[in-house]
């Protein structure tokens, strides 16, 4: 399979993040790939959520850094940003929590956070400090292509498997933009199932199928979708347009602030509700891969 | 995007992958407008005949005697809605009717920026949404009224500190999910780019009026332009003409709240440290780890932990100077110059006042210094009256 996807110097074939996506595309299905809030509703719980994610089959696991101003999340998220900072989560704890998933898990790590986290720890200094606690991918959210020039440049100075540049796609993206993209995008192409903010919603867009065409014809990465994909139905809806993988963070963190706050908290459940969500959210990626495309179709 | 919205090393455009279609257009769309001489025909006539401009410059006799200096106040209160506010709502809004827009949607703190993109709204005929803090929707409550009065939406933002940061943050969130229909009216020269620019365009009139009125009426230029800077639009209006001049100070007032000392304040340039948020990169009042922390001033329009990237290249630079002055010296300023000028100055403005006040006898007599007088104060009547009972009385 080492040729259907063009070599490429800032997202080597190598890195375990697309590796995992395309083992997965390979066996027929997609990667499903939840989001988290590290620290929500504490560090200790966040440790149990990702067991539970593990326990249903999640192919790679995404964490978000608290932050106090999240302009590109929905309530439920910020909501769970000011959980984890109330009880006091910083960058920090999040770069040792994350060092002791790596210790339990291979599954890769993908970090979506907001730039000043990054900046106030020291651009370079973040690299490595992710790198080295087992970090594969990072997404800063409020970090577009023309401002991304330092970013990459400081990750690339201090840690060369790390892949700093996995950037955003949505139906808004022109086919210029989208060229530009795929000079320096890396890892994973992130694509916005709708425009708008992270969250849950009630249908896919419907015109995710032609719209990820046009990012697979001019972007040479695999496709994972994210923004709203909340149910079973959301992700055979996006497998069906042509996802190589699937992101899902609202549903997942209503379920930990359903079961993992408040006087009824109960631990137990919360993971049993959050394996049992992640099962049908994989079960619903087994199989789909490119199901609904032509007899000639290939990884791209 | 055409241009970088770089101030050395602070600005850019920081916005998540989505709204940069909507920047770009927008920047295009106003770099366009500003070579198109009917655009400029129609705001300028807006701005004279409903808007009252020019404002007057203002030779203040009782704050000349006190200072030991000419001092001059532009009476931006005298502007339509009460504050420099509307130069920018009305450029903004006339914007957005060029690129087809059909909803203005902005933040507010105080409440001022809400009713001058409300007003420009009814004016334009374009529906407005104000994404405004529930605790600012509290205590500004005829704000809250006169923004409905002219037609606008009010929603109360109850997430993060639920004040002006979380406003903003809820306007770019409702933004990405209406690119193609709303227009984000930006209150300050602060967030992206390319609002920064596009609303010291708006407000350099401030400033070219000052130069205009002073070359008529003794030829020369200021000694010191000062004003308050909250995200720092007003200042930026009146500095903007003088930049080029290094001969003018331009002194910038910061809120200091309780004090610098008590870390209950809004002075970012002053005590804070470069960062981003809301989209550029600026001082910001922040943690040791990068969290963004709340900024308090008795002046609603001064409580914003973040200010424009200009003003932070300025003071890098050294081009700009950065003062501050504490509640209770702007409360003092607001009842010294009611009963010396007969002027009721906003609280936000009675900062610029108070840190003039404060330089009295560092002047050469012939020195001309002129204070943007960015608002009028009756808007903070009950609040500043309430503060004054508080501490025992009118100064
Ligand atoms: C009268 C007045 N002055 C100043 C400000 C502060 O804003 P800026 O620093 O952008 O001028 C405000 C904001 O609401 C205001 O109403």
């Amino acid at each position: 399979m080492s040729d259907v996807y063009p070599q490429r110097p800032d997202s080597t074939p190598t890195n375990p993040l697309t590796q995992c996506i395309r083992a997965c595309n390979d066996r027929g299905d997609g990667a499903l790939m939840p989001f988290i809030v590290i620290g929500d509703p504490d560090l200790q719980a966040t440790h149990a959520v990702v067991d539970a994610l593990v326990a249903g089959g999640a192919d790679i696991l995404e964490f978000g850094f608290p932050f106090s101003d999240p302009p590109a999340d929905g309530p439920v998220i910020q909501a769970a940003d000011v959980r984890a900072l109330n009880n006091g989560t910083t960058p920090v704890d999040c770069l040792a929590f994350i060092a002791e998933v790596r210790a339990r898990h291979d599954h890769p790590i993908a970090l979506l956070l907001y730039y000043n986290l990054v900046l106030q720890h020291g651009q370079e200094r973040f690299f490595r400090d992710a790198a080295d606690a087992g970090v594969d991918a990072v997404l800063v959210a409020d970090v577009p292509l023309e401002e991304s020039g330092p970013l990459r440049a400081a990750a690339a100075s201090v840690a060369d498997r790390l892949i700093s540049n996995v950037l955003i796609a949505s139906e808004l993206s022109t086919d210029a933009r989208l060229d530009q993209v795929a000079e320096v995008a890396g890892g994973y192409l992130y694509a916005v199932s709708r425009v708008g903010i992270t969250g849950e919603q009630q249908d896919v867009a419907a015109g995710l199928q032609s719209q990820l065409d046009r990012f697979r014809r001019r972007v040479p990465l695999p496709v994972l979708v994210g923004f709203g994909i909340s149910s079973p139905d959301h992700v055979s809806a996006a497998m069906a347009a042509g996802a190589d993988g699937v992101i899902s963070g609202s549903a997942i963190v209503r379920r930990i602030a359903q079961f993992g706050v408040g006087p009824s908290r109960d631990i137990d459940k919360m993971s049993a509700a959050v394996t049992s969500f992640t099962a049908d959210m994989k079960a619903a990626t087994r199989g789909t891969w490119r199901k609904a495309r032509s007899a000639t179709s290939s990884h791209l | 995007m055409q241009l970088s919205g770089r101030f050395g090393p602070f600005g850019g455009c920081f916005v998540s992958e989505l709204l940069i279609p909507a920047l770009e257009e927008m920047e295009s769309a106003w770099l366009a407008a500003r070579e198109d001489s009917a655009f400029k025909a129609e705001l300028d006539d807006l701005l004279a005949r409903w808007a009252g401009r020019p404002t007057p410059l203002y030779r203040a006799p009782a704050l000349s005697d006190t200072i030991g200096c000419e001092v001059y106040l532009k009476r931006e209160d005298l502007l339509h809605g009460g504050a420099h506010k509307t130069n920018n709502t009305i450029g903004q809004a006339l914007l957005a009717k060029r690129m087809g827009r059909t909803q203005l949607i902005a933040e507010t703190g105080a409440g001022q920026h809400g009713v001058a993109t409300a007003m420009a709204g009814a004016l334009l005929g374009l529906n407005v949404r104000v994404f405004m803090g529930a605790k600012d929707v509290a205590r500004q409550q005829p704000n809250v009224r006169r923004m409905q009065l002219f037609g606008a939406e009010v929603i109360p933002v109850e997430s993060g500190s639920r004040s002006l940061k979380d406003a903003i943050n809820e306007t770019l969130r409702y933004w990405t999910e209406t690119v193609a229909t709303s227009f984000y009216v930006f209150g300050t020269v602060a967030g992206p780019h390319p609002y920064p620019s596009i609303v010291k365009d708006f407000q350099r009139v401030i400033g070219e009026e000052i130069r205009a009125d002073l070359q008529a009426e003794l030829g020369r230029l200021p000694t010191a332009v000062m004003a308050c800077v909250g995200g720092g639009s007003n200042a930026m209006g009146a500095f903007a003409e003088f930049v080029p001049h290094p001969e003018v100070r331009l002194i910038g007032v910061e809120p200091a709240g309780h004090g610098l000392e008590t870390g209950q304040h809004g002075a970012t340039l002053i005590a804070g440290r470069p960062g981003c948020v809301h989209g550029s990169i600026s001082y910001l009042l922040q943690d040791d780890v990068g969290q963004v922390l709340e900024a308090h001033s008795i002046s609603a329009g001064l409580d914003y932990p973040g200010v424009g990237p200009e003003h932070a290249w300025l003071k890098e630079q050294g081009r700009a100077q950065y003062v501050s002055a504490t509640d209770n010296e702007a409360l003092d300023a607001l009842s010294w110059l009611c009963r010396n000028e007969g002027i009721l100055p906003a609280l936000e403005s009675s900062h610029a006042v108070a840190a003039a006040m404060k330089t009295a006898g560092q002047w050469q007599a012939e020195d001309v210094l002129v204070i943007n007088l960015s608002g009028r104060g009756d808007k903070d009547l009950a609040h500043a009256i309430s503060a004054m009972d508080a501490r025992g009385g009118v100064a």
